[in-house]
C-alpha cells in the first residue's frame, strides 16, 4: 500500500506505478463533463488546479440549511472515457498531476500523463459509501451554476481507496488487460 | 391503516430495502469470490471496498452505488387487481424514495436534457405486470444502473467476425465477447442475463428477466445449464477481474434463458448486472402489509 499526501508534486506523482495501490489523503477537486467543456473553451479556472489532483465524480451532496455545511451522501467515480478528448489539455493548461475516475482513459490521456507528469488513479465503481466516508469536509464549491452535480467540489479527503491504472511512465493496466483477456478469448472461442 | 395506505408503505419498504442491501444469493458470491482473489492483488483490493462498502450501505440504510439507476418493477397479481392504481401508487412513492436520497434524480428528457427531479416520466419507471392464478401479490424490484446498461450487447447471428453460426457454439462466442469488450466498464464482478431468441425488443425484455433468478437458481433446461456453467468458467479464465484490475473473478454469475424466434433471425441478447445487483421482492398478505421477503 502506497500513499499520496497533499501537497502533491510531479516528483511524487512519477513514483507510482501501475498496479500500486493508493491511498490518497488531502485536497482533491471534483470536475467531469461541464468543467472540462468549460476549461476547454478557455475559461478563466475559479481555482489554481497547479499541482491538484481532479476527481470525474457527481456527487449527492445536501446542504444544512442552518449551518450552510455541506455533507456528501454519495460520491462514487463516474466514466472517465467521456473526457478523453479533454483531459491532456487539462493537464497541458493547468498543471493537475492526477485524475480518479473509473474505467480508464486512452491513448490521449496516456501520452500525456507521461509528458506533463500525470496519473490516473482507478476508484472502485459503484462503492459510494465507502468513498463518501473518506470524505471529511467539504471545503468550497466552485462553478455551482454548472449544477451540484457538474460543479467544482473541493474536498477534504483522508486515505480514499484507489489503484494506479495508468502511470506517467506509458503503462496502462486497461491496455495490458484487454490484450492478455483478448488472447485467452481467441483461445478460447477456437473451434475444436 | 387502509389497505391503500398499506400497499404504499410496502412498496417504500422494498424500495429502500433494494437500495440499500443486495439479496442474499448476492452477497454470499461476493464473499467467495473475495476469498478467490490472490492475497494482496487488487483484485482482493477491489472485493474488499466492495465488501466494506455493502456494510456501510445497509448499514446506514444508504444507497449502494449512487447511480440508482432504472427502477424496474414487477408485479403478479390476482384477477381484479388494479395495474392502474398500483402505477399511480408506485410513482407517489418513488418520487418520495428520491426527496429522501434513496434514488438519486435519475429520468432525464433526451430530447430536452431535461431532468425534472422526481425520477417520473415516459418509461420510468418501468413496471411490468402480469396476471397469476393464485391470489397474492407478489412485487420484485430491481435497481440497474447506467454504466453496466452501456455494456449490454445485441448479436445477430450468424456474426461472421466471430464465424459464430445459428447454433449453442455461435451463442457461446458471442456471449464471450460481449465480456472480452464489457471490461471492467460494467463494474465487474458482474452478472449476465441472456435470451436465446425471440425479437429485438422481447428478447432484450427475457435476457433481463433472467436477473429476477436467484444466483444459486438451476436453470431447468440442460442445454441452458450447460452454456451457464461453461460461460461462468470460461468468462472467469478472460482474467479482466473486479474493475478490470486483472484477477480470476470477471462474472459472479450467468443465466440464460429463450424464446422462440422466426426462421429468419436469431438474436442473442445480453444484459450486463453490476456488482451493485440490486434486487428484492416481497409478497403481500391480504391486506397489502408485508408477508415475506422473496429473495
Ligand atoms: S455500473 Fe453499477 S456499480 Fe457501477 S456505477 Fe453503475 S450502478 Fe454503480
Amino acid at each position: 500500500m502506497k500513499r499520496l499526501n497533499y501537497p502533491f508534486t510531479n516528483e511524487a506523482v512519477r513514483e507510482l506505478k501501475v498496479g500500486d495501490q493508493v491511498l490518497i489523503s488531502g485536497t482533491i477537486y471534483t470536475g467531469r463533463d461541464a468543467v472540462h467543456k468549460y476549461l476547454h473553451d478557455k475559461n478563466e479556472c475559479p481555482v489554481d488546479l497547479k499541482n491538484q489532483i481532479i476527481y470525474h465524480c457527481g456527487p449527492v451532496i445536501v446542504k444544512n440549511e442552518e449551518t450552510g455545511k455541506y455533507k456528501v451522501m454519495a460520491a462514487g467515480p463516474t466514466t472517465s472515457a467521456r473526457e478523453e478528448p479533454y483531459q491532456w489539455e487539462v493537464m497541458r493548461d493547468h498543471g493537475i498531476v492526477g485524475v480518479i475516475g473509473k474505467g480508464g482513459m486512452g491513448q490521449k490521456t496516456l501520452d500525456g500523463c507521461q509528458k506533463y507528469g500525470c496519473v490516473y488513479l482507478h476508484a472502485v465503481g459503484g462503492a459510494a459509501q465507502v468513498l463518501a466516508e473518506n470524505i471529511d469536509e467539504v471545503k468550497n464549491v466552485y462553478l455551482e451554476e454548472l449544477g451540484a452535480p457538474e460543479a467544482i467540489w473541493e474536498l477534504e479527503v483522508t486515505d480514499f481507496p484507489v489503484v494506479v491504472t495508468m502511470d506517467s511512465h506509458g503503462n496502462s493496466l486497461h491496455a495490458e488487460v484487454l490484450d492478455s483477456s483478448r488472447n485467452i478469448f481467441e483461445e478460447l472461442i477456437k473451434d475444436k | 391503516m387502509t389497505n391503500e395506505e398499506n400497499l404504499s408503505k410496502s412498496t417504500f419498504e422494498l424500495l429502500k430495502k433494494t437500495t440499500s442491501e443486495l439479496p442474499s444469493d448476492v452477497t454470499k458470491v461476493i464473499k467467495e469470490t473475495k476469498a478467490r482473489e490472490n492475497d494482496g492483488s487488487t483484485a482482493q483490493y477491489a472485493m474488499d471496498i466492495i465488501q466494506k462498502n455493502l456494510d456501510l450501505a445497509s448499514r446506514n440504510q444508504r444507497p449502494i452505488c449512487q447511480d440508482t439507476g432504472t427502477v424496474l418493477i414487477y408485479v403478479d397479481h390476482p384477477v381484479g387487481f388494479s395495474q392502474k392504481k398500483f402505477t399511480q401508487i408506485a410513482e407517489k412513492e418513488i418520487v418520495k424514495a428520491t426527496q429522501a436520497g434513496f434514488l438519486r434524480q435519475n429520468s432525464v428528457d433526451p430530447i430536452t436534457g431535461q431532468n425534472k427531479g422526481m425520477n417520473i416520466g415516459p418509461g420510468h419507471p418501468a413496471i411490468h405486470f402480469h396476471e397469476h392464478d393464485k391470489d397474492t401479490v407478489t412485487i420484485k424490484m430491481m435497481l440497474k444502473g447506467g454504466g453496466c446498461e452501456n455494456v449490454g450487447a445485441q448479436y445477430a447471428l450468424p456474426y461472421t467476425t466471430l464465424n459464430a453460426g445459428r447454433d449453442l457454439s455461435g451463442v457461446r462466442k458471442v456471449i464471450l465477447e460481449a465480456v472480452l469488450k464489457a471490461q471492467g466498464k460494467g463494474c465487474s464482478p458482474g452478472v449476465l442475463g441472456v435470451c436465446i431468441g425471440g425479437d429485438r425488443g422481447s428478447s432484450f425484455m427475457e435476457s433481463k428477466n433472467q436477473f429476477l433468478r436467484r444466483l444459486d437458481d438451476v436453470n431447468g433446461h440442460k442445454e441452458l445449464r450447460d452454456l451457464e456453467e461453461d460461460i461462468l468458467e470460461s468468462a472467469n479464465k478472460l482474467g479482466v477481474g473486479p474493475m478490470g484490475f486483472s484477477g480470476n473473478t470477471t462474472l459472479l454469475g450467468c443465466k440464460i434463458g429463450m424464446l422462440n424466434r422466426l426462421p429468419a433471425s436469431y438474436y442473442v441478447s445480453i444484459s450486463y448486472m453490476c456488482w451493485a445487483y440490486r434486487r428484492q421482492g416481497v409478497e403481500l398478505a391480504k391486506d397489502n402489509t408485508i408477508s415475506k421477503w422473496i429473495y
